[in-house]
């Protein structure tokens, strides 16, 4: 079914790359062993009772989280419905890795690898756990699958049925190709400019602050809402962005204006709050990560949906519209949990060591004659 | 759709003046009595939401000052002149006059402290966290030269500040000493009557109270008071302990203006990318000339 379906287990690292890698990690699902199922339908308390404002209104507010391990885009070669024996193998090997990064050093261990020691899990490795950076007393990517009206769901997107983003229209195609010949002009080092907006604390990664407001499979996937009668406030934690929707008749802004999160207007469809916003920033980074990230254009436009399901769920559904980049739009759905927790300062900016010795290195290695741009291989 | 546009002033007609007039004249006496009043929550708590911001010049420096050519000067061959990295500014780059929000006007340093805080003066272009984009702390905050939103329900009120986009959640539950220590602290909000009183600590000490290098460290406290004197204007009052720096707790007070407008509305401030030029540049692989 899959490309791993011949490697074989004994080797771990191959291994471990299928089973979590968190943008592949349902690759393996199938093949990894039979387990007893962990995973039950999600069981609504009966006595719950849909909390309300002082006007009505479903009360969204609180702290939630959407760290899940389900990606955004759906593998190739799985069922949009992961069964309970996948979803507990899947919850279970990323749990056991977790267990396993929590524990204790062992003193006695030799040197590593030279480069690191790389378990194939990419954002883990990516953000220098490979070479003890960033450990798991850090990273809350989500350890185990979103559940949608019962469903363990193996893709955030729903629709295309495929769960996967539509192509680049030819447009898109167009607009995206002067983009990268607009950045090729460039080192990846050049300048503060030519990194990604992350890394400068512009945005959080993984476009947490959305819309649509997606897991970032690494940490930080929290939020707070606030609302009142005519506003609905919702901010991020990763870099405190902050959404102000407005309630009522939309009185959008200046085609001109495009704040990083777009301009939000929101409205009351019976017990659902449903949000649209345009005007995203052309530089915000629509849909997370590749394959389905893609810069929006002036004509964007996201539709959510937000719903109390439960005590402890918000069911967040939203539909991408980009006539100008995509051949068509594209929906998803997923869950926000109730966060048991406070939602701490997320000053990236003020800390940020980062880019400067970014940037510093690859100024030292010019002057050494040493290459420093990415290994494309 | 926007009570808070509801109550904004327009310009009044004529026709229109006569017909408030008239209505009003037929108004029982107690809401007449009203009129004016504060604007409420259902739960009965004075109703805070909106956009507010500080009129004058606290922000350039909060005891009161005289007008100065620059913050950042230099010794000149007659008197000292604007240090030549914002010479190109003129008057743009000059500070206004400010008659102070400090109560009693001075602030009570401790000598060391007032030493520190003549030395950040000194050192302004090196020094002053909001060159850099920073998170300007509490209650700096609440005076800059930007607009806060207010968000309040009855069970949540939540601060949003166009500068940096920086944000308060004010707990109305107190969850306990701050865990870890921040540039916008951890802040704890309750009733006294009508006035909502939060209590700010767990500060990091990194923020400044204005352009003027006036400090605090981290074991600062502040409590603030939010009293509304009418549906447009409050009165902001924090007080300010900090053993460390301070030889008593002292005050400061100053109105906040509802901003009316009927499209009003924060604007976006993320001034992260804006300093890469000053906080970067030196690293680029061709620095840009200057």
């Amino acid at each position: 079914m899959v490309t791993c379906a011949r490697t074989p287990l004994a080797d771990r690292r191959v291994f471990e790359v299928q089973r979590f890698g968190p943008l592949m990690l349902f690759a393996a699902a199938s093949m990894l062993a039979v387990t007893p199922s962990a995973m039950e339908a999600q069981q609504t308390n009966e006595r719950w009772v849909m909390p309300r404002t002082a006007d009505g209104h479903p009360d969204l507010q609180g702290s939630w989280s959407n760290a899940t391990m389900t990606p955004l885009v759906r593998p190739p070669g799985v069922g949009a419905v992961l069964t309970p024996d996948q979803v507990a193998a899947l919850e279970g090997g990323q749990q056991d890795f977790i267990r396993e990064q929590l524990a204790d050093s062992d003193p006695d261990r030799g040197l590593p690898p030279v480069g690191g020691e790389f378990t194939g899990n990419f954002l883990f490795d990516a953000g220098g756990g490979a070479v003890g950076g960033y450990n798991f007393f850090y990273i809350d990517g989500g350890d185990d699958i979103a559940v949608f009206n019962g469903e363990a769901r193996s893709s955030l997107i729903v629709d295309p049925p495929d769960g996967r983003r539509p192509p680049l229209s030819e447009e898109g195609r167009r607009r995206t190709g002067e983009r990268f010949a607009s950045q090729r002009q460039f080192g990846a080092y050049d300048n503060p400019e030519n990194r990604p907006l992350e890394e400068r604390c512009i945005m959080s990664f993984g476009s947490n602050g959305g819309p649509p407001m997606l897991p970032n499979y690494f940490y930080n996937n929290n939020y707070t809402i606030v609302q009142t009668a005519d506003y609905v406030m919702i901010m991020t934690e990763m870099v405190h962005d902050t959404r102000i929707i407005r309630l009522g008749t939309p009185d959008p802004l200046p085609a001109h204006i495009r704040p990083w999160l777009g301009d939000s207007w929101g409205r009351w469809q019976g017990d659902t709050l449903v949000v649209e916003t345009t005007n995203i920033h052309p530089e915000q980074n629509l849909a997370g990560y590749p394959p389905a990230a893609f810069k929006p254009s002036e004509n964007i436009k996201v539709t959510e949906r937000f719903t109390r399901a439960d005590e402890h769920t918000i069911n967040y559904e939203f539909t991408v519209d980009d006539p100008s980049m995509l051949s068509g739009p594209f929906s998803g759905e997923l869950p926000f949990k109730a966060l048991d927790g406070l939602v701490y300062e997320y000053a990236c900016h003020e800390g940020n060591y980062a880019l400067t010795n970014v940037l510093m290195g690859a100024r030292a290695q010019e002057r050494e004659g040493v290459s420093n741009q990415p290994d494309t291989r | 759709m926007n009570s808070r546009v509801s109550r904004s002033p327009r310009p009044l007609l004529g026709s229109a003046v006569i017909c408030a007039l008239a209505a009003a004249a037929f108004l029982p006496a107690t809401v007449q009595a009203q009129s004016g009043s504060i604007p409420r929550l259902a739960d009965g708590h004075p109703d805070i939401n909106g956009i507010w911001q500080a009129l004058g010049n606290a922000h350039w420096d909060i005891e009161p000052h005289t007008a100065r050519a620059a913050l950042a000067m230099q010794p000149g061959p007659v008197v000292p002149v604007p240090r030549h990295e914002i010479v190109a500014f003129g008057a743009v780059g000059s500070v206004p006059s400010g008659n102070g929000i400090v109560v009693g006007g001075e602030i009570p340093y401790l000598p060391a402290a007032l030493t520190m805080r003549n030395e950040n003066r000194e050192n302004w272009l090196d020094r002053d966290p909001e060159i850099k984009c920073y998170l300007p702390g509490v209650p700096r905050a609440n005076y800059m030269p930007y607009p806060f939103q207010v968000f309040q329900s009855e069970s949540k009120v939540f601060f949003v500040y166009e500068y940096a986009g920086a944000v308060r959640d004010i707990y109305l539950v107190d969850p306990g000493p701050a865990q870890v220590d921040t540039w916008m602290g951890q802040s704890v909000g309750r009733w006294d009557g009508d006035v909502f009183v939060v209590e700010a600590a767990g500060f990091n000490g990194s923020a400044w109270l204005d352009r003027s290098g006036n400090h605090f460290s981290a074991s600062l406290k502040v409590t603030e008071r939010y009293t509304m004197t009418g549906p447009d204007h409050m009165l902001y009052e924090a007080t300010l302990e900090d053993p460390n720096t301070f030889s008593r707790p002292w005050t400061i007070s100053l109105p906040l203006y509802r901003h009316v407008a009927e499209n009003a509305r924060l604007g976006q401030f993320k001034c992260v990318e804006f300093v890469e030029e000053l906080m970067y540049g030196h690293l680029r692989k061709n620095p840009v000339g200057r």
